[in-house]
């Protein structure tokens, strides 16, 4: 057994020989055979590859916007390094590949946070400026790229640029949001926030309709940082839209162990273990089990901010055939209504799993051409990947986002159909001077070929 | 806070170790040949905690510069606690059967560098009369194997050296640790498919921090790799001279 993994002398070749490996994005769903080369050095010029490539992070985008089937992968999780911080001012640089939970491992014991942290802190810098990832606070806060105070990106003809706001401000609106299109992001300077310890005040409110979970939302808008709603998908008729609203501020102090999480989905059950009969029985369990209207809890930020993470490899859970996200946006005006039917159109089709999130937007829009978050309440839901149930479900679904003049998150995505994207982006045209020759993913072949 | 000298300080195996050896607030000279690369690790380990970071560039083939690393490492760290010599190149085995000058390269990096290092150290730290040093071996230096031999013998005689200089330093409370890594996923074995044997630098920097506190003599990490040699080391020769490893 052990003889087969020795190195062999005729298996090494000088330099960086790509190893070909089938890859599969967070969804599991599609999967895609290219070849990996790591990146280790920030100052080297990028490795030479055949076809195209894409900047690959920690892989935890849901579907094809992290992969590039027959061609290569450039992994950035090896530029892993801080360059400097400073305590005083919590302006932190580091390299591309370094993850949310390094960051904050390092800074939460001097008392900072880090400013957007989207549903799990397994990502990397670089993959959290290229999809510009949103969270809980996105009222308060904005995207990820509102903390950035720039980044490095480094072509494959060589050529090193310097993006901010102020300093080509046009390869910076291009890459943030940019899906790694761009070229490779090496490293990023980013002003972290101040905070007083790990412990979250949280509270979880009741509502029972799309219409209360919006008056909530607005009335706590101004005195919470961080606002987010469970959502019951396979609640109908009556019971339609009715849910949990987790509203949360960073506790004054507090101390304690952080939790420590020993879960893990240990393989790939053969079957999807999220099916109707097990959501509905779940879901209304989970509705009830808080008796009140309001509780209230002081949380360790891990459990608040990344429930999922504390169970490994929980996309797993979905079987072999993996599942999809769905996560799109609808404008204010319309947003109950459009929520109402898409929520109804879910139930009606006894699909959809136990994660299905709620969360309004801020008014603030990113600089990135194409940054998903806009104005307007978004809803983000799992759907087990059932074939061609599922995907004319999501067919269903987007007609319905069209209609309303919202848009879908790229980061999520493996199926939306190209004209939808180039509805709910019009100006990714725009980008096309600014793409690096040589790059490429599946997703973008998808939407725009 | 240890005074650490790390050599090969830009190999992945060093720099997990390095990190860990940065949280807990040591002081760090690091010796590679890339001066880009090293200052970057050393700006990362001073963000990280080291309370100090030193780097020196140097070629280990060049064994006339090897005292003035050491020395430029014992000046800027105020003396030196714990030493980890982690350079190395995974021999192209099949040059080297082409080639003697390609095979003593392959030994004068693999062996007699490390051999020289240790030479000197050894001196300086039986003069002190404390410290650790620490070397990455290989389980490949257990037995020759018709696949990689040459980098085999070359970590073998690694090895058979510090079980002598052990030996010899026991006596003035310096201890000598052999650090023999199994498949480890790094950019020395990225070319190779990655099976369940595979371990990651971070945990093989671990064990090695362990191995270090607990002034441990050898081993092997991840920790399967003891048992995995013992039956390799113990195929009487008639029967392994027919198996191709």
């Amino acid at each position: 057994m052990a003889s087969r993994c020795w190195p062999r002398s005729s298996d090494i070749v000088l330099g960086l020989a790509p190893v070909s490996q089938v890859g599969t994005p967070w969804g599991r769903y599609p999967r895609a055979q290219q070849r990996v080369v790591s990146l280790r050095d920030r100052h080297a010029d990028l490795p030479s590859f055949e076809g195209t490539a894409l900047p690959h992070g920690n892989g935890r985008s849901y579907g094809d916007s992290c992969t590039n089937d027959g061609g290569t992968l450039l992994h950035t999780r090896g530029l892993d390094r801080f360059i400097a911080f400073d305590a005083a001012t919590g302006v932190l640089s580091c390299e591309a590949g370094v993850l949310l939970s390094d960051i904050l491992d390092f800074a939460i014991p001097q008392g900072w946070f880090v400013p957007v942290l989207p549903g799990t802190r397994f990502i990397t810098v670089g993959g959290a400026i290229a999809n510009d990832v949103h969270g809980k606070n996105h009222h308060r806060a904005g995207c990820f790229s509102e903390h950035l105070d720039g980044f490095e990106l480094l072509r494959t003809d060589g050529l090193r640029r310097w993006c901010s706001l102020s300093q080509n401000p046009d390869w910076y609106a291009a890459t943030v949001g940019g899906l790694g299109l761009t070229g490779v992001i090496t490293w990023a300077q980013l002003r972290l926030s101040r905070i007083r310890g790990p412990w979250m005040n949280a509270e979880t409110l009741r509502f029972s309709s799309v219409s209360q979970f919006i008056e909530i939302s607005s009335a706590s808008e101004r005195d919470y940082e961080y606002s987010v709603a469970w959502v019951d998908c396979a609640a109908a008729g009556k019971t339609l839209g009715r849910g949990l609203f987790m509203r949360a501020n960073h506790a004054p102090a507090g101390c304690g162990e952080a939790p420590r999480s020993r879960l893990a989905v240990p393989f790939t059950p053969p079957i999807s273990l999220i099916n109707g009969l097990s959501l509905r029985a779940f879901n209304a369990l989970y509705y009830h089990r808080q008796r009140s209207a309001v509780a209230y809890a002081r949380s360790h930020y891990q459990p608040y901010f990344f429930p999922l993470d504390s169970i490994a490899d929980w996309n797993r859970v979905y079987g072999p055939k993996g599942f999809v996200q769905y996560q799109c946006v609808v404008p204010p005006g319309i947003a109950e209504t459009a929520i109402q039917e898409l929520l109804a159109r879910i139930a009606a089709s006894g699909q959809g799993s136990f994660l299905a999130v709620l969360k309004v937007f801020g008014e603030r829009r990113s600089a990135g051409i194409l940054s998903f978050p806009r104005p307007g309440a978004t809803l983000a839901l799992d759907f087990p990947n059932a074939g061609k149930r599922t995907f004319d479900l999501l067919d269903t679904l987007d007609t319905v986002v069209a209609q309303a003049g919202g848009a879908v998150y790229p980061a999520k995505d493996a199926r939306l159909p190209g004209r939808y994207f180039r509805q709910y982006y019009p100006e990714w045209e725009t980008l096309r001077p600014y793409l690096d020759p040589k790059f490429s993913s599946g997703f973008w072949r998808r939407v725009t070929e | 806070m240890r005074r650490i000298l790390i050599i090969g300080a830009t190999s992945a195996i060093a720099e997990a170790t390095a990190r860990l050896f940065a949280a807990r607030g040591d002081a760090l000279c690091l010796v590679a040949r890339d001066s880009t690369r090293l200052k970057a690790i050393a700006d990362d380990l001073g963000v990280r905690g080291a309370v100090r970071t030193a780097t020196t560039t140097l070629d280990v083939t060049d064994f006339a510069a090897h005292v003035a690393a050491i020395d430029l490492a014992e000046r800027e760290l105020g003396g030196l606690d714990t030493v980890l010599i982690a350079h190395g190149t995974l021999s192209d085995q099949a040059q080297c059967e082409q080639s003697v000058d390609r095979t003593r390269l392959e030994f004068d990096i693999n062996a007699l560098s490390v051999i020289s290092l240790l030479t000197l150290l050894a001196n300086r730290f039986e003069a002190q009369g404390h410290g650790t040093l620490a070397v990455i071996s290989s389980v490949a230096g257990d037995r020759g194997r018709m696949s990689n031999y040459v980098y085999g013998a070359a970590k073998a005689a690694v090895s058979t050296f510090l079980s002598g200089l052990r030996q010899r330093l026991q006596k003035s409370g310096v201890n000598v640790l052999t650090i023999k890594p199994g498949f480890v996923d790094t950019p020395m074995t990225a070319q190779f498919p990655k099976g369940a044997l595979w371990a990651k630098p971070e945990d093989v920097a671990k064990g090695i921090v362990r191995a270090i506190d607990r002034g441990r003599s050898e081993v092997y990490l991840p920790w399967f790799w003891r048992q995995i040699m013992f039956v390799i080391r113990h195929v009487p020769e008639f029967i392994f001279k027919r198996v191709s490893l």
